[in-house]
């Protein structure tokens, strides 16, 4: 059980991590390649120099995304060897595709990357559009094999409990993913969005108003903001179908105890046995949320079996509050920015409307860890759902806990790395200009003479 | 062949990949390692960034590559191998991360003490995480895995035969990145450096050399299943990579160039399929067999699919990058 414990967190935690670096690497290129397609079309070299400023930065971020996302698929043996002995022939099917995406990925990042100066222009440019695909692609088949542990279809077992027989189409189109993986392809243009905004808003709140900085916030806030409303959509009809297909996750997250009709929506509050306590209460919204009438009948907890409900339901019902609060406030800041943008074609000009952009990547952060909350936590205690319990996945082996203090002590340490090293290319690029190019970790090599190690 | 012998095929294709251009990556950490001081190692170690950076990301792909297949293809085989090997499996992995982050990290840093720091992080894990790898693959041909799982956590790969299988992981990157790096030097047209290579490529040839000899030895004693294929079977396999490995040495010491590549490549090409015949039919010898650890027929289709996609969209792809890098047209 201590183990299952360790092991949970030690995957709940790298997770964590790899999602958010994940998440640019979604949606960073066609942030970048926009601002490279104003410069080019416009003759914009503010444009152009962001576009190149951000993909030294993306080299960054995409090298530690490689390292975790590499210590990902140790991990999925190592905590969880049961699972995939039992599923790694249906579950497997996604990651395989993944592999192609992920290759080609990282082959045109490096062409696009080193290719600034040597190639043309325009070829420069579309050497960067497969990365644009190659991140959707990746995502769809990372999450559709998340989608396949919540909804698991397309294979068959023998009495012993073997997988027999597959269907990989039915495993791949499994039920959630046509929520599930837009769901996390829109937070990974909002995160990477709002969080690049949110750096050029903290620079010009110090003051620094130059027209680089207004760009810099202008385009990746516009992307984000755009995909803020459909993102509300998107959640609303996720919470529609795992209210469907997973009561025992939607009743946790809810909070809801009986089954019955004229449910109450719950926001915010500390759930117990006996309901919300401390919350706002608007009758009857819940079910008219599931069913768009105050009659629907919406399961409770109380009717699922105790070992079957998940736990921790404060904890899924506040994160499910927080992601649908922020995503509501960040879609009021695209409203914000809409409006005056509509009638005077230009930024909103007070210090609050920075300070809200400057926050806002945050926000989109902790909406993401909140949603991936709700999804895992939910699932409990199955690791795929209904068939297999995380319990019997788990390793046997030893030392668990130990890996987790040291994963944490690294990741800690890779964190404040890549972060220092963004800051210190920042800092390079504000004093010296663009003259020094020489100084990302993917750059041109140095000059000899001047390397060190 | 069956659709499982297919897809071992496809899994040993890539670690055949992995072992040259992973193999030859961690070699340029190797020689980094050892390059000597800060002003005595700066040309090698600009040689080997210069050389190194465009293509290190994708050389790593294919590690997942084979996770993957091996977990999607052969899931039985997974979770046994992860179940037993897991405390080299973790240092490998923890080597990847480090590896990782020195190098992506070392050049944007300008504080000397920071950058030395970096720089040590990545030449010390190119040399651990290759290590690791051999341990456990050592560890499955010696027939240490069992077949549920569960094996020893020490015993099952501190043992000769898997440790020296880590030494010559260790040596044959070493090698390989030492001939490529003769290759590039002399692209780039630095004599000293083509020279400065080439001793250190026929060094690490020698030393690979012996260590397999002595593998060999070892596989005697204590891989008795493998041994027999291996000097039976395998045996053209074993004569192709020994001549090649030879004919390679001697055009290092002669100086010449020509086919050097190509010599010093097939040569481990040889060995890791040499490896895979002394397996066969077993995935773990002896207790699971190919066959016994397959998934189901349609998995097997899509691992092939995935595959021949990924032919026809990565490899066009990948030549294209080292095509630019070899033209010089990546390095701004
Ligand atoms: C920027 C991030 C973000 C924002 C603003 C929202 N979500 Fe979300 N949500 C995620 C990011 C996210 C995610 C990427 O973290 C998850 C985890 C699994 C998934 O598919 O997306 C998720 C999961 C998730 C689930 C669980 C799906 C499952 O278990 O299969 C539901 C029901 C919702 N979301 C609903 C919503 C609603 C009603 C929102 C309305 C405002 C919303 N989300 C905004
Ligand atoms: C919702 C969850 C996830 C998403 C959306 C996602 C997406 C991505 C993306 C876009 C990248 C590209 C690297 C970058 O740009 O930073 C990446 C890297 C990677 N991810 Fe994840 N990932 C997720 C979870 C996982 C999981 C669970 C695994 C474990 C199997 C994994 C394995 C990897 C690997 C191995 C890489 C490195 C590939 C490379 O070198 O290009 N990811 N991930
Ligand atoms: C990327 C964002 C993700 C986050 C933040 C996340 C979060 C979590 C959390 C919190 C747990 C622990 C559950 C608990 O303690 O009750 C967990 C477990 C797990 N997740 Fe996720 N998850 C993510 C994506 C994925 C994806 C994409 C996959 C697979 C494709 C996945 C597979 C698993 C597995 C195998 C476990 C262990 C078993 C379990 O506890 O359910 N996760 N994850």
């Amino acid at each position: 059980m201590n183990n299952l414990l360790a092991a949970r967190e030690l995957m709940a935690f790298t997770l964590a991590f790899h999602i958010v670096l994940a998440s640019f690497g979604i949606a960073f290129p066609a942030i970048i390649l926009i601002a490279n397609w104003l410069g080019l079309k416009r003759d914009d070299a503010d444009a152009l120099r962001l576009a190149r400023r951000w993909s030294k930065a993306m080299a960054v971020m995409f090298a530690v995304g490689a390292v975790t996302g590499t210590v990902l698929s140790f991990e999925f043996g190592l905590l969880w060897p049961r699972f995939m002995e039992r599923y790694g022939d249906a579950f497997g099917i996604a990651f395989a595709i993944e592999g192609i995406f992920f290759f080609t990925e990282a082959i045109f990042l490096a062409i696009y990357i080193y290719g600034w100066k040597r190639l043309s222009p325009w070829a420069h440019f579309w050497s960067g559009v497969p990365m644009v695909i190659t991140g959707i692609g990746g995502a769809f088949s990372v999450v559709t094999a998340n989608a396949w542990m919540n909804q698991p279809q397309g294979f068959t077992l023998d009495a012993a409990g073997r997988v027999v027989e597959t269907e990989p189409f039915k495993v791949l189109f499994n039920p959630a993913w046509g929520y599930e993986v837009p769901h996390m392809i829109l937070a990974g243009y909002m995160v990477t969005g709002f969080l690049l905004a949110s750096i050029y808003a903290v620079g010009t709140l110090r003051g620094r108003r130059d027209r680089l900085h207004r760009l810099g916030m202008l385009i990746p806030l516009t992307v984000a903001c755009i995909a803020a409303p459909i993102q509300i959509f998107v959640g609303d009809t996720a919470a529609r179908a795992v209210a469907d297909h997973q009561p025992a996750k939607f009743a946790g997250f809810e909070c809801v105890q009986e089954t019955g009709p004229n449910q109450t929506e719950y926001v915010g509050g500390i759930c117990t046995d006996s309901g919300v306590k401390g919350a706002i209460g608007i009758p009857d919204l819940d079910s008219y949320l599931v069913g768009f009438s105050s009659g629907t009948v919406v399961t409770g907890l109380k009717q699922i079996p105790a070992d079957e409900r998940p736990p921790a339901n404060t904890l899924l019902h506040l994160s499910f509050d927080g992601m649908v609060g922020i995503g509501t406030a960040l879609l009021l800041l695209g409203v914000w920015l809409a409006i005056v943008w509509w009638r005077r074609r230009d930024i909103p000009g007070t210090a609050w409307f920075l300070r809200a952009v400057a926050i806002s990547g945050a926000a989109a952060v902790a909406a993401l860890w909140a949603g991936w909350i709700v999804t895992e936590v939910g699932r409990q205690p199955w690791i795929v759902q209904g068939q297999m319990r995380t319990a019997e996945a788990v390793t046997r082996a030893g030392g668990i806990w130990f890996a987790f203090a040291a994963v944490v002590l690294l990741y800690i340490g890779l964190g404040t790395g890549a972060v220092l090293v963004l800051r210190a290319m920042s800092r390079r690029w504000r004093a010296e200009g663009d003259g020094d190019d020489a100084e990302t970790p993917y750059g041109p090599a140095e000059p000899i003479g001047e390397a060190s190690s | 062949m069956t659709k499982a012998d297919v897809a071992a095929v496809i899994l040993w294709i890539g670690a055949t990949l992995y072992a040259v251009f992973g193999g030859a990556d961690f070699g340029g950490g190797f020689w980094d390692l050892i390059a000597g001081g800060a002003e005595r190692g700066e040309r090698p170690r600009a040689r080997i960034q210069r050389s190194l950076t465009p293509v290190w990301e994708a050389n790593h792909v294919w590690l997942i590559f084979i996770l993957v297949v091996l977990w999607t293809a052969f899931p039985d085989a997974f979770g046994a191998i992860m179940s037993t090997l897991y405390v080299p499996l973790a240092l490998a992995a923890l080597g990847i991360v480090l590896r990782g982050a020195g190098f992506a990290f070392r050049k944007s840093i300008r504080r000397l003490e920071l950058r030395r720091a970096m720089g040590a992080t990545f030449a010390i894990s190119s040399v651990l995480t290759p290590f690791f790898m051999g341990t456990v693959v050592g560890a499955i041909a010696a027939g240490n895995v069992p077949a549920d799982g569960n094996g020893d956590a020490f015993s099952t790969w501190i043992q000769p035969l898997p440790i020296l299988t880590g030494a010559l992981f260790v040596a044959t990157g070493a090698y390989l990145a030492a001939v490529f790096l003769v290759a590039d030097s002399r692209g780039a047209g630095d004599g000293e450096m083509e020279g400065y290579f080439a001793r250190r490529a026929l060094a690490a040839g020698l030393a690979a050399g012996a260590l397999a000899v002595v593998g060999l030895v070892l596989l005697h004693s204590e891989a008795r299943y493998a041994y027999d294929r291996l000097t039976a079977e395998g045996l053209p396999l074993v004569i192709l990579s020994a001549l090649c490995g030879l004919a390679a040495l001697a055009l290092l010491a002669t100086g010449g160039r020509r086919g050097l590549r190509p010599l010093a490549v097939g040569a481990v090409v040889a060995v890791v399929w040499g490896w895979g015949v002394a397996q066969f039919p077993y995935l773990l010898p002896t207790s699971l067999k190919i066959s016994q650890s397959a998934a189901p027929g349609p998995t097997l289709d899509s691992v092939l699919i995935v595959f021949l996609a990924a032919a026809v969209v990565v490899l066009p792809s990948l030549g294209l990058l080292y095509w630019l890098t070899q033209r010089q047209l990546l390095d701004e």
